[in-house]
C-alpha cells in the first residue's frame, strides 16, 4: 500500500466516520438522560414500576445489540405494515444503541446513587432541601463523580459498537470499509478503520481523563 | 411556652419497641444533656424531633405549633408539607459524622441552604457566614473542601451550616464522638460558647463531665424509657434511679 493508495482509503473511510461519529454523539446524548430515568424507575419505591424496569433491563443487556437492531428496524413494518424509509434506518439505529446503551446507564448511575452515603440526605432534609434541589444540589454530582470509570468502560465501548449498525445497512466507517474492501479485494480500508476506532477512542479516553480529573476537585 | 416539646413519642423498629411514651420539652436558652447505655434509643429521639423518622404515635411541637399529633384513632398526622417545611427552620442538627457535602467548599456547605432554600439575600448570607467562619477559627479555610480538614474543623463547619440556618434549636447526637480527645476538646469548646450565648440546644453525648458543666438538664435514656431527668448534679451525682447508677458507674471505670 502506498501513500496515496493510503490517502484515498481514508479520504473514502472519512465519509462513513461522520456517520459513525452521528450514531455516536446522538447515542451518548439521549442515552444518558435516559439511564437516570432507568436508574429512578429502578430504585422506585412502586414495586410494580421496579419490577417492569428491571425486566426491560434484563433484556436488553441480555440479548445482543444487533437483534434489538433489527426488532427496532422491522417492528413498524411486523406490527403496522407500514414501509420502511431509508430515513427510518438511521432512526432505527440512534433508537436501538440510545435504548439499549441507556439500560446500561441507568445500572451505572444507580449503583452510583446508592453509593452515596444516607447521611447525605439526611442533611439535606434537615436543611430543608426539597426532593429536586436535593437530587440536582446534592445527590447528583456526587454519583456523577463516582460513576466515571465505569461509564468511560461505556463510552469506549460504545465507539466499537457503532459498527454493529451494519446490520441495518446503515454505511458507517466499518460498513463503508468492509465494501472499499471487497471492491479492491484488500484487507487494507479495514486496517485503516481500525486505526480510525483506535484513535477516536484514544481521544475520548483522554476527554473522559479530563472529566475525571474536573470531577475530582474534592477528595 | 415551650420551645420544643414531643409528647407520649412511640417508635418501634419492627419487633423493637425503641421509644416507650417518651416526652420531653425544652424551654428557650435551655441546655439539655441526654445520656444513655447504647440502643437506648436517644439517636431515635433526636431523629423523631427533626423528622428524620416518622413516629408511630405521639405529639411533636415546635413553638407553638403542631408538627404531628394524635389522629384520634392511636395513629398519628403529620402537618402539611408546606407546614413542615417551615418548622423544618426552627431546628438544626449536628450529626456525629458530620454529614458535610463533599462536593462544596467550606463557604458553600454553610451559605447554600441559607440562600437556595430560605431564598435569604446573598449578602446577608455572606456576612453572617463570615462571622460564623470567625467564630468557628475557620478563617482561611473558606474554600477547603470537607475532606482536606481535620475531623474536629469538619465538625466546626457543620455547627456553623446548622448555624446560618438561624435555628431555635440545635440538636447534636454524640457530636464528638467520631473525633480524638484533643479535637473533642475544641468542639465541646465550641458548644459550651454557644451555651453561654443561651442557644437553646438537646446534645446526645458520652462526655459525662461536659454535661455536668454544660447542661441545665441532664436526661438519662434506657431501653427505649426515660428513667430519670432533673439537675446535672443530681441526676449525674446522686441519682435516684438504680439503673442510672449503674450506668454512671461503668463510666467512672
Ligand atoms: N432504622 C432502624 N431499623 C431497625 N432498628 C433500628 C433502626 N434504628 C435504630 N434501631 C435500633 O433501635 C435501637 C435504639 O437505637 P438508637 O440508635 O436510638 O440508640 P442510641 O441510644 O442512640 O445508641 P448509641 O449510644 O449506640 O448511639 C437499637 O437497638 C437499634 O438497633
Ligand atoms: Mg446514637
Amino acid at each position: 500500500m502506498d501513500l496515496t493508495n493510503f490517502m484515498s482509503i481514508c479520504s473514502q473511510i472519512m465519509g462513513g466516520f461522520g456517520r459513525t461519529l452521528l450514531i455516536f454523539f446522538i447515542t451518548l446524548i439521549f442515552s444518558m438522560p435516559l439511564g437516570l430515568l432507568v436508574a429512578r424507575g429502578r430504585m422506585s419505591s412502586v414495586t410494580l414500576v421496579k419490577r417492569l424496569v428491571q425486566v426491560i433491563i434484563s433484556i436488553l443487556r441480555g440479548t445482543p445489540l444487533m437483534l434489538q437492531l433489527i426488532v427496532v428496524f422491522y417492528g413498524p413494518y411486523f406490527i403496522f405494515g407500514s414501509k420502511l424509509s431509508s430515513s427510518w434506518r438511521m432512526m432505527a439505529v440512534m433508537i436501538g444503541f440510545s435504548i439499549n446503551y441507556a439500560a446500561y446507564f441507568g445500572e451505572i448511575f444507580r449503583a452510583g446513587f446508592e453509593a452515596v452515603p444516607p447521611g447525605q440526605l439526611e442533611a439535606a432534609r434537615v436543611l430543608g432541601y426539597s426532593k429536586i434541589q436535593t437530587y440536582w444540589k446534592i445527590t447528583f454530582p456526587q454519583m456523577c463523580k463516582r460513576v466515571i470509570p465505569p461509564v468511560t468502560n461505556e463510552v469506549i465501548t460504545l465507539v466499537k459498537d457503532t459498527s454493529l449498525a451494519f446490520a441495518l445497512a446503515y454505511t458507517e466507517m466499518f460498513t463503508l470499509a468492509k465494501q472499499i474492501a471487497a471492491a479492491q479485494s484488500n484487507i487494507a480500508p479495514l486496517f485503516v478503520a481500525g486505526l480510525f476506532y483506535y484513535i477516536f477512542n484514544f481521544v475520548v479516553a483522554w476527554i473522559m481523563e479530563l472529566i475525571e480529573k474536573k470531577l475530582g476537585y474534592y477528595n | 411556652m415551650s420551645l420544643f416539646e414531643i409528647k407520649n413519642a412511640k417508635k418501634s423498629f419492627g419487633d423493637l419497641q425503641v421509644l416507650n411514651d417518651i416526652s420531653i420539652s425544652v424551654d428557650e436558652g435551655e441546655v439539655v444533656a441526654i445520656i444513655g447505655p447504647s440502643g437506648g434509643g436517644k439517636s431515635t429521639l433526636l431523629r423523631c424531633a427533626t423528622m428524620l423518622e416518622r413516629m408511630d404515635s405521639g405529639t411533636l411541637t415546635y413553638l407553638g405549633e403542631d408538627a404531628a399529633r394524635p389522629d384520634g384513632a392511636g395513629g398519628i398526622t403529620y402537618a402539611s408539607p408546606a407546614d413542615l417545611k417551615r418548622i423544618t427552620g426552627y431546628f438544626g442538627l449536628v450529626f456525629q459524622n458530620f454529614n458535610l457535602f463533599p462536593h462544596y467548599s467550606v463557604l458553600k456547605n454553610i451559605t447554600d441552604a441559607p440562600i437556595c432554600v430560605q431564598k435569604r439575600d446573598k449578602s446577608e448570607v455572606m456576612k453572617v457566614a463570615a462571622d460564623l467562619i470567625r467564630k468557628m477559627g475557620l478563617e482561611g479555610k473558606e474554600d477547603y473542601y470537607p475532606q482536606q480538614l481535620s475531623g474536629g474543623q469538619q465538625q466546626r463547619v457543620a455547627i456553623a451550616r446548622a448555624l446560618a440556618m438561624n435555628p431555635q434549636i440545635l440538636f447534636f447526637d454524640e457530636p464528638t464522638s467520631a473525633l480524638d480527645p484533643e479535637l473533642t476538646a475544641e468542639i465541646l469548646r465550641v458548644i459550651r460558647g454557644l451555651a453561654k450565648e443561651k442557644m437553646t440546644m438537646v446534645i446526645v453525648t458520652h462526655e459525662m463531665s461536659f454535661a455536668k458543666d454544660v447542661a441545665d438538664r441532664v436526661v438519662f435514656m434506657d431501653g427505649g424509657y426515660i428513667v430519670e431527668q432533673g439537675r446535672p448534679e443530681d441526676v449525674l451525682v446522686n441519682p435516684k434511679e438504680e439503673r442510672t447508677q449503674r450506668f454512671l458507674d461503668r463510666f467512672s471505670n
